[in-house]
């Protein structure tokens, strides 16, 4: 229990960052049509395929004779990319509708 | 000056994005600039983390790097870009499984450099529970939506057994944390008993309360996110994904709401099966098909058509075919009107918006009290993918969960013409006595495939 409370203690400014962040997310979403959730979640897909930076790390970190390591980074690599860019361009395709409107 | 300190500005600024393309995404002006700011901001961030790397780093891992990153740019992209408009919500399942089985692979990874420090353990298998839900759920939404997997499948007591797998999954998650353990065995067997859970959670659930899963399971695989910022110090990873995670648990329970379905429900089912069973064994009559070319001929030679639009209009995006069917029918002299059911949709004002958006008259729709009494000198009603806002139901059988909900009285029209996807019971999962009324045709098909081909036929004629 009192490694916890010291990890807690030894990382108070990411647990910071962590409640305010719960809390910017709530209320940034505030009041949402209802033709824009699928959207607007497709674009947070989008966002935490923020992942893939960390695979990314991972790989930098291992040693170049790690083979089962770096082919399963690989593969996390690879899976966080189609996440991220995927991820977008679906959104963007999904929110075109609205482009069209604009220039009527 | 560091090449760190250059890194961590750059995550500030990608943090930012994400808020502000969240924010953006909110608003239908701002929705399409929001997602290319925060799509900015992530590449910025990729590409940080790659050339301000501090260290020695062999070449041949920039390589592996540099590839996958191609590998998954092209397959993402192609798989984006051809996916058909009606098929999106099943592709954001899959990209975001993806998501989920990433944070979960660096998870495993991680593991065996930090036995020994309880509190980064903790941190790892969190992520790794989390991430493999998210991971095998989404995989299993996505082919729900899909249709690869097309029935609920109930094990018997399925609530229990899911509490059971959740809690002997979180305890071995827990165990191995607690105790300090270096076995492989255990960790693998945490991942695969999360992963079982997953497929568990998201089986028995409705391909209707889809959309409400994946948007779940999206904040999870954001929760995982943010568990690997905490572990590599990383504040983007941190930032981004507890931003999806608590904006994605706002977003379900917003959906939740919109269709007065509460989150409980849609994940343990409580109403809609027993409903269900129930009700569809007082069905009867016959359903009865009807031609797209019957279809078009029984609307062209109508004096009075009106158009209830719904959810599927909706799914289907067809506001601007169901426009043009409008246009066309008034070209040929038939008076057409829009009854707007208040919960039509997934919340009140939805099928305004979208009727609004292709430039429907404002004066064509009309509120529930106000149309009612019109539908017995209507000759056809046009149903396009409503289903709860028509069902009789809510009159007749005290016994429906619907009961005493207002509905348009559709079946006082001459004919009613009901286009649907198929013959699934609609979001209450109650069957409707309506589609197998006498004066009832059924014209199966998605909303804006059947209407395109509606129009098409009555401009021939």
């Amino acid at each position: 229990m009192n490694e916890f409370i010291a990890f807690i203690g030894e990382h108070i400014d990411k647990i910071y960052v962590l409640i305010l962040s719960i809390f910017v997310g709530v209320e940034v979403i505030g009041k949402v049509p209802s033709v824009l959730h699928t959207p607007l979640m497709s674009g947070a897909n989008a966002i935490h395929g923020v992942v893939v930076v960390g695979s990314i790390i991972v790989m930098l970190n291992t040693e170049s004779d790690q083979i089962l390591l770096l082919s399963l980074g690989f593969v996390a690599v690879i899976l966080g990319t189609l996440n991220v860019v995927g991820g977008f361009v679906v959104t963007d395709r999904m929110l075109e509708m609205f482009k069209k409107k604009d220039k009527k | 000056m560091t090449t760190k300190n250059i890194l961590d500005i750059i995550y500030l600024f990608a943090s930012v994005t994400f808020v502000i393309g969240l924010k953006m995404l909110s608003g239908p002006q701002t929705a399409r600039r929001g997602n290319l700011w925060a799509a900015f901001g992530m590449t910025l961030a990729v590409a940080g983390t790659i050339f301000l790397h501090d260290g020695e780093v062999a070449s041949i891992i920039y390589i592996l790097i540099g590839l996958a990153l191609a590998i998954g740019s092209i397959i993402g992209f192609v798989a984006a870009k051809k996916v058909k408009m009606t098929s999106m919500p099943e592709m954001v399942s899959l990209f975001n499984g993806m998501g989920g089985a990433c944070a979960a692979l660096i998870s495993l990874l991680e593991f065996h450099h930090n036995v020994g420090d309880p509190g980064r353990i903790a941190i790892i298998m969190a992520g790794l529970v989390i991430g493999s839900v998210s991971f095998s759920g989404s995989i299993i939404a996505f082919m729900k939506l899909n249709g690869t997997l097309n029935k609920s499948i109930r094990l018997p007591n399925y609530n229990f057994i899911n509490l059971i797998m959740m809690i002997v999954t979180v305890g071995l998650a827990v165990y191995v944390t607690m105790s300090g353990t270096e076995s492989s065995v255990l960790l693998y067997g945490t991942f695969a008993l999360a992963l079982l859970y997953g497929i568990l959670f998201v089986v028995p659930i409705g391909g209707a309360d889809m959309p409400v899963v994946i948007s779940l399971l999206n904040s999870f695989t954001g929760l995982a996110a943010a568990f690997g910022g905490f572990l590599y110090d990383n504040q983007v990873m941190l930032t981004g994904g507890i931003l999806v995670g608590s904006a994605g648990t706002i977003l379900t329970l917003e959906m939740c709401r919109a269709m007065n379905r509460p989150l409980f429900n849609v994940i343990f089912g409580a109403f809609g099966e027993s409903a269900a069973t129930g009700a569809s064994a007082s069905m009867h009559g016959t359903i009865k098909d009807i031609s797209i070319s019957d279809a078009a001929v029984l609307l062209n030679y109508s004096k009075k058509v009106i158009i209830v639009p719904g959810y599927g209009l909706a799914v289907a995006q067809a506001q601007h075919i169901i426009h043009e069917l409008e246009l066309i029918l008034e070209e040929r002299g038939v008076q057409v009107k829009y009854a707007i059911h208040p919960v039509a949709g997934r919340m009140p004002g939805h099928m305004n918006v979208l009727l609004a958006e292709s430039n429907v008259y404002y004066g064509k729709l009309s509120e529930m009290d106000e149309i009612n009494p019109e539908f017995a000198s209507t000759d056809v009603v046009l149903v396009v993918g409503a289903n709860d806002v028509v069902n009789p139901a809510a009159k007749t059988d005290p016994a429906s969960p619907i009961y005493g909900m207002p509905i348009l009285d559709v079946e006082a029209a001459k004919h009613i013409i009901i286009n649907k996807r198929s013959m699934n019971a609609g979001y209450a999962g109650i069957e409707n006595q309506l589609f197998y009324d006498p004066k009832t045709s059924m014209l199966f098909g998605d909303a804006k495939a059947a209407l395109t081909k509606l129009v098409a036929e009555i401009k021939s004629l």
